[in-house]
């Protein structure tokens, strides 16, 4: 291996790893706020590219079926939490907030089916079709165990990982996906070609990791966020409701999460089922911020990015092993250094 | 009485229905029973690891992969008998799981999971990519196994080793739950706090289970591979790990029965499920997985306890005590009374820039009740926390018989003899007082995992039911030993925790504000309780808020505020000093 060949694999990795720290700063931010290891969060990104995809080849998503189907159940299970309550004045906000507004981007995309859209439009229709699935998914599979153990929900994110990427497969159906790139310009950089699209990924990320600091720092509702994040039943008694800051996290990590899979879409072919393995690797790169902090959390997700780049020049049948290998070191590193903190964990049955 | 009986006789009777069952079952339900005997076995080391010790793997297919392909290589590529491709099974995947126990134990609840994912994909990819181990055409061509010149190749053979192998699982699984391990395993979940200051290694205990959730999994894996004489890298894969915590979850994590359960409806469901997804859809493969994951999800919503929890409302309880010996455990010999017994010097412990505990000296004879009291926030906990070694102080010296034991693990410190309670009772609330009891006295106990498992700790054990039985008679709650601590109203919880101290026979019990929340008949109770531990001899140092608790019970009293000693003496002294009330009452004026 040359340094031309290394340099060029060094930018393709940083172009992966960039993908990898949005979707591991999404995971670090829901793991803070809700203890919900939310597994599903690489297919959240797999299913903005899928959705892009299918809305330029003039087809109608299958995110679009998956958000009724969705909304349907989560609206059904509100209804009847609240009609056992007696609660029936909040019945239409449920309405609003479990039925109108997750299906009004459905709608949209049902109506503009066909029609010709500038490429900024056409992206914001799949991000609106992304953003609710995360928090209906909240409603429906992790609220009715706010109390349970990490582990019980830890188990619980796997399964729903299961079930929507074997429910994608019906709606998006098996074949794999590539987006138009924003653009084919290419740039040389000491020598080294470098295409644009690879700039605009890392631009975003450091843009949108960047958005992130500044609304935790300096605005009200990211400090309350930061608050559920350290204490929750602090920031109950300031006043702070847990459910929807809940909520909330979920919109802005699947706002990374579908930003990311923009950006993924014209560089990678990626299928129903791709997200996994993308949300494993940012996983990987969480770990080694300890799923706590933030700028080692994007540091370790660079990181992975290069691994599985030169992993894969070396030996490409054997990259996935290696990269998910790289854990163990970091596991060794982290159980070193780390002060050993036994948490308290409630029985789960 | 009958119904007890029936329980007794129920292992029996499912024996010799297992054992007629392939004479007259059709050959596929004897082949699906083979599947369920070995999902079983799997499953069975789950229920372990996650129903009883809060841990849990998502990795445990691969683990059913290591044992497979090790004997698949053994028995084809080397030519050795199946017996050999055991050997190698379990010492792979043995090894395997000792590697990455040691790595992701002692992090956080929530590494050891998710790096299962992990390493079980990674596994995957290498089992595929080997062109040694076939890539994803994987091993064709393994030999049945052969025992005492009998070969196990019909379904109907190698039945009888499956459920015999399970069986013996069983037994063993059954034998630790209910031993010194098993009680230390059946507190793990959410009894850490107290597990490590009894003197228990908690990371050893996870990396027992770990190991045995592992190795249930290899021999699962070397029966598959002989029983099926085929294997390719998918079942083992995430989907089919998953599949085996569905079975765990299923049947009932907290009973070894649950395995089986788990695994017989797990399986004959997918039966049925293969037999009408492909009539609805072309993906059905996919879709499987999906049920799958939404009864999951389901049952963890709304059924956490499983199949078996809906059973054993109907079951007997369980009445008769543990056997007990005569004799209790060796104890060990109390100091002199009156010598030096804990010495602080000079103890430094700061949280960031407060200083919590600031340059405190005393000593404590064997023999006394010493108090240790002072306005909230003066510090008593953090020094209480740096005696019983929960925190380490920053500077200064702690000496417990003549021993330094600033930097001691609690561990050595426990062993050392000194037992403590808690000021929020810290008691598995599921578990018998007897059971409770007798984690106190896990430190003066040496049987190992391989004594439980295989029942030769009987004789330690009757003799440790002895000593706790005692402890529990000598607070006066000998009557209630099986009944469940959680029943217990709080001032008998208190006392049940005094009694967990004595089982573990200290020199120094180190009380946290024991007449909290007690009423005055109780306290006055548990002052007389503390005279006659004193009078075995036994030294107690307790942290008060009570002022008439602490001066009707204490010789010596210590009066810290703000972290710093304000004065050390004798009751009637400390109630003459015009600087405690001072302390207290704010100026005199």
């Amino acid at each position: 291996m040359d340094f031309q060949i290394a340099a060029f694999l060094a930018v393709d990795g940083i172009a992966n790893g960039a993908i990898y720290v949005l979707i591991a700063l999404g995971t670090v931010l829901i793991f803070s706020v809700t203890r919900v290891l939310f597994v599903p969060f690489g297919d959240i990104a797999a299913f903005s590219a899928l959705t892009l995809a299918m809305i330029q080849l003039g087809r109608l998503p299958g995110t679009v079926l998956l958000l009724v189907l969705l909304a349907s159940i989560a609206l059904a299970l509100e209804l009847v939490s609240l009609a056992r309550h007696r609660k029936w004045r909040a019945m239409p906000w449920a309405v609003l907030y479990y039925g109108i507004l997750p299906t009004l981007p459905a709608l949209a995309a049902w109506l503009l089916l066909g029609a010709t859209l500038a490429v900024g439009w056409q992206m914001l229709l799949a991000l609106a079709l992304v953003l609710p699935i995360a928090p209906l998914l909240d409603r429906i599979a992790f609220r009715p165990l706010a109390d349970a153990s990490v582990l019980v929900l830890l188990i619980v994110s796997v399964a729903v990982h299961f079930a929507i990427s074997g429910l994608a497969l019906l709606f998006f159906g098996p074949e794999g996906f590539r987006t138009e790139p924003l653009t084919r310009a290419m740039f040389d950089i000491g020598g080294i070609p470098v295409g644009a699209q690879t700039v605009l990924m890392v631009a975003a990320a450091a843009a949108f990791s960047g958005l992130l600091y500044l609304y935790f720092e300096t605005t009200i509702s990211g400090k309350a966020l930061r608050a559920t994040a350290s204490n929750r039943v602090g920031a109950r008694i300031v006043g702070i409701r847990p459910g929807r800051t809940g909520t909330f996290a979920y919109l802005l990590a699947s706002l990374l999460g579908g930003v990311s899979g923009l950006l993924i879409g014209p560089v990678t072919t990626l299928y129903y089922d791709s997200g996994f393995l993308i949300g494993l690797k940012a996983f990987v790169g969480a770990v080694m911020g300890g799923l706590t902090s933030y700028p080692l959390t994007a540091l370790g997700a660079v990181v992975i990015g290069l691994l599985e780049s030169y992993a894969s020049f070396f030996s490409s049948q054997l990259k996935e092993t290696l990269v998910f290998a790289s854990l163990i070191p970091i596991l060794i590193w982290r159980s070193v250094s780390s002060l050993q903190v036994e948490e308290e964990e409630e029985d789960i049955s | 009485m009958r119904s007890q009986r029936l329980l007794r006789a129920f292992p029996f009777l499912a024996a010799v229905l297992l054992a007629l069952a392939p004479l007259v079952l059709s050959p596929f339900t004897v082949t699906l029973m083979n599947y369920i005997g070995i999902g079983a076995i799997v499953a069975l080391g789950l229920v372990l690891l996650t129903g009883f010790g809060g841990l849990t793997s998502f990795g445990q297919a691969a683990f059913v992969g290591i044992g497979a392909y090790a004997t698949a290589y053994v028995t084809t590529a080397l030519g050795l008998p199946a017996i050999a491709g055991l050997v190698l099974s379990l010492a792979a995947t043995g090894a395997v799981a000792l590697f990455l126990g040691a790595i992701t134990l002692r992090l956080g609840g929530h590494f050891l999971p998710l790096s299962t994912i992990a390493w079980g994909i990674a596994i995957y990819f290498l089992f595929a990519n080997i062109p040694g181990l076939g890539a994803y055409d994987g091993v064709s061509g393994i030999p049945p196994i052969v025992l005492a010149g009998v070969s196990l190749q019909a379904d109907g053979a190698i039945y009888y080793l499956i459920w015999a192998l399970l069986a013996a699982g069983m037994w063993g699984i059954a034998n630790l739950l209910d031993s010194r391990e098993g009680r230390a395993i059946r507190s793990l979940r959410g009894g850490a706090t107290m597990l490590a200051s009894l003197g228990v290694d908690l990371f050893r205990v996870r990396l027992a289970i770990f190991l045995i959730a592992a190795l249930l999994a290899g021999l699962a894996g070397w029966l598959y591979a002989h029983m099926l004489r085929f294997i390719s890298p998918s079942p083992f894969e995430m989907r089919p790990s998953i599949e085996f915590l569905f079975m765990a979850m299923a049947g009932g994590a907290t009973s070894i029965y649950g395995a089986v359960i788990g695994s017989a409806l797990v399986i004959l469901l997918k039966n049925t499920i293969q037999d009408i997804l492909p009539h609805l859809s072309s993906n059905a493969t996919q879709l499987e997985i999906v049920v799958f994951a939404v009864l999951l999800i389901l049952l963890l919503q709304y059924a956490r306890g499983g199949v078996i929890s809906l059973v054993r409302r109907f079951l007997p309880v369980k009445l008769s005590l543990p056997m007990a010996a005569a004799d209790g455990l060796p104890t060990r010999t109390m100091p002199q009374p009156g010598i030096a017994l804990l010495r602080l010097d000079t103890i430094v412990r700061r949280f960031g820039g407060l200083v919590a505990v600031n340059r405190v000296s005393f000593e404590m004879k064997s023999g006394e009740i010493m108090g240790l009291i002072g306005p909230n926030g003066a510090g008593k906990s953090t020094l209480f926390n740096l005696v019983t070694g929960a925190l380490k102080s920053n500077s200064g010296q702690i000496t417990f018989l003549g021993r330094d034991i600033s930097r001691a693990p609690q561990r050595a410190i426990a062993k050392l003899g000194m037992a403590r309670t808690f000021q929020h009772v810290k008691l598995r609330p599921a578990m018998t007082l007897i059971d409770n009891t007798l984690i106190g006295a896990y430190p003066r106990t040496t049987s190992g995992f391989l004594r439980c498992l295989l029942r030769l700790d009987r004789a330690e054990d009757a003799r440790a039911t002895r000593s706790a039985l005692d402890a529990l008679t000598f607070v006066g709650l000998g009557d209630k030993a099986m009944e469940l601590a959680g029943n217990l109203p709080l001032g008998n919880q208190r006392v049940l925790e005094i009694a967990r101290a004595l089982a573990a026979d200290p020199i120094l019990i180190v009380l946290d504000e024991p007449a909290a929340g007690l009423r005055k008949a109780e306290k006055l109770a548990l002052a007389a309780q503390l005279r006659a531990i004193q009078a075995r001899g036994v030294s107690i140092l307790l942290v008060e808020h009570d002022m008439d608790f602490v001066m009707g019970l204490c010789d010596r009293i210590v009066v810290l505020e703000f972290g710093s000693m304000l004065m050390e003496g004798s009751p009637a002294e400390v109630r003459a000093s015009a600087r405690v009330q001072e302390a207290y009452l704010g100026g005199v004026a």
